[in-house]
């Protein structure tokens, strides 16, 4: 219970330091900000299911789901209350995950990373036929609402929305820890290391891989309602492979030891793609390349990790122990 | 009175090769029992067909007058029967700690919980027990991977007996130490299940084990039980000496 209140303490601290580091902020900062804990929350997802040995190169899917759910809340139904549409798109992507899971929950590796991605391509590829939904071209969003309230400059909407994507990025990555350090999440890093060994002591891999899932589902499906918010526009290339890679590339450099870093890693890699596509814009991919075979190399914990390194040795938990390091 | 454990008939092939042939024995509870013989005789093919890792051909195994024939393991562990492994099964990234609590954890009344800290008052306590029944608390924030032999055979065993199992079954539990090691081993072993309800079958190679722990010895040979009985008997019997033993009895 102390850790619980501990990490909800840490939450409304973050809040508030996030709320008053985005007023001082230049806005071109809270909208890369506001995109990037958007991208974070479905790479959180993808931490969620490496903390159980898989890595699914398809949360595009759901991804894609929250984003559309929303955008078609938005616009056929007249919704623009930023809060109902979030909702909608953790709908999407819990809808879709319950369908999903018990058809994968039972594959391993590459073969779960293949069908994952094969489920995205479909998406893609149907989602590009579908003039219903924009087909190629996507659909526009118009700014939302927050609670009724609907910021009057478009400086005041960025802020407003940064606000409101913070907030839920902090519940999130809040409710997170909490399950990472709870008996069940525990329970993912024992059947990344020993699914025999789990069954034997009374529980279901199946049912550990196909929660895990669902989390990552969930979580995909807010990051695209709040990144289609942010964009004010989606397109089929939410679902699109090189997507969801970049959701993986995100989970690889944070690491699944701290959920602080995969929100650190999100701003860092919205950081490097923005001044390299303006300032190298043929070659920002290489750069990006680099970046993650050096911390593959040199950091394979991911950034996360470093925290663990950094402390005194006294203090320093054994590697295995990283699950409490926040 | 009725047996815990009860094999009728049981049969099993891997292609030609006859792993389990008509196995049929009643275990009593409270029973010390040596499974003995030599590789390939069928001994852990017994131990994985009572936990449910492998399904037998023909054949029934009951528990407690329960069929648990074809359950997997986990819900064969949730009857009431455990086992640790001839190879240890351990999750070795994980400290010894999070090893144990894990075992601890996973069978509670309560379940799985994906909010209650997997390091409640109540648990640490339990483990606290489990560390000192055996001898394990100065290895406690270790990794697994980075634990002696001995020390990770005594941590399977541990996760093996946490909830109180009705039939634990050893699979080889002094394969691979030193064999000065191996009678404190079985030391520790014994006297952290004694006081526990458990009824042992233990897998062993070491014949001055199985004379020295087991008050009933079954000898496999060809998928066979070739003698039943008391350990000075079995290690008597001449079948016994010439399949198994050696001569050595």
């Amino acid at each position: 219970m102390a850790g619980i209140v501990g990490t909800l303490a840490t939450a409304a601290i973050a809040c508030a330091a996030l709320a008053l580091a985005g007023y001082a902020a230049p806005n071109w900062l809270v909208l890369v900000a506001t995109l990037a804990f958007s991208k974070g929350l479905v790479a959180l997802g993808i931490v969620a299911l490496m903390r159980g040995g898989l890595v699914s190169f398809g949360q595009g899917t759901f991804y894609c789901a929250g984003a559309y759910a929303a955008g078609m809340a938005m616009r056929s139904l007249g919704i623009g209350d930023a809060t109902v549409l979030v909702a909608l798109g953790a709908i999407a992507g819990l809808i879709l995950g319950v369908i999903i899971a018990p058809l994968l929950a039972g594959y391993r590796g590459i073969f779960f990373a293949t069908l994952t991605l094969a489920l995205s391509m479909i998406v893609y590829g149907i989602l590009n036929k579908t003039y219903s939904l924009g087909g190629s071209d996507g659909l526009n969003l118009h700014a939302p609402t927050f609670f009724g309230y609907h910021p009057p400059r478009s400086q005041d909407a960025s802020y407003a929305l940064f606000l409101f994507t913070s907030l839920v990025t902090v519940v999130a990555a809040a409710l997170c820890r909490i399950h990472f350090d709870s008996v069940r999440g525990l329970l993912s890093l024992a059947a990344r290391d020993n699914e025999i060994r789990v069954e034997y002591l009374g529980a279901s891999v199946r049912w550990v891989n196909g929660i895990n899932f669902v989390i990552a589902a969930v979580l995909g499906g807010v990051g695209g309602a709040l990144s289609a918010l942010s964009l004010g526009h989606i397109d089929p290339d939410f679902a699109f492979w090189a997507t969801s890679g970049e959701f993986v590339f995100l989970a690889i450099l944070s690491g699944y030891v701290s959920v602080t870093a995969v929100f650190v890693a999100a701003i860092l890699l919205e950081l490097v793609r923005s001044f390299s596509s303006q300032y190298f814009p043929n070659t920002w991919q290489g750069a990006l390349g680099v970046f993650l075979l050096l911390i593959i190399l040199f950091l394979p914990g991911g950034l996360g990790s470093l925290a663990l390194r950094l402390r005194p040795s006294g203090a320093k938990p054994v590697q295995a122990s990283a699950d409490k390091s926040e | 009175m009725t047996a815990l454990l009860e094999t009728i008939g049981l049969q099993k092939a891997f292609g030609a090769v006859v792993a389990a042939s008509d196995i049929s024995v009643a275990v009593q509870r409270g029973q010390r029992l040596g499974l003995i013989g030599n590789n390939g005789a069928g001994k852990t093919t017994f131990v994985n067909i009572v936990t449910g890792h492998l399904k037998p051909d023909a054949g029934r195994v009951m528990l407690d007058g329960k069929n648990i024939t074809g359950l997997a393991p986990r819900q064969v562990r949730r009857d009431g029967v455990s086992r640790s492994f001839q190879i240890p099964q351990l999750f070795t990234s994980l400290t010894l700690e999070q090893n144990l609590l894990m075992a601890l954890a996973i069978l509670r009344e309560e379940g799985l919980s994906s909010w209650r800290s997997a390091r409640s008052d109540a648990r640490m306590a339990e483990l606290d027990d489990l560390l000192d029944r055996f001898s394990l608390r100065p290895y406690r924030a270790q990794t697994i991977a980075v634990l002696p032999g001995g020390v990770r055979k005594l941590v399977d065993v541990a996760m093996a007996v946490t909830h109180q199992p009705k039939l634990l079954l050893l699979d080889e539990p002094t394969s691979g130490v030193a064999v000065e090691e191996k009678f404190p081993l079985m030391d520790v072993i014994m006297h952290a299940i004694e006081g526990t309800e458990a009824t042992v079958l233990f897998v062993e190679h070491d014949m001055d084990i199985i004379g020295r722990y087991a008050d009933r010895v079954l000898a496999f040979y060809a998928g066979r039980i070739i003698a039943d009985g008391k350990p000075a008997a079995v290690l008597s019997n001449e079948e016994v000496q010439r399949y198994v033993t050696g001569g050595a009895a």
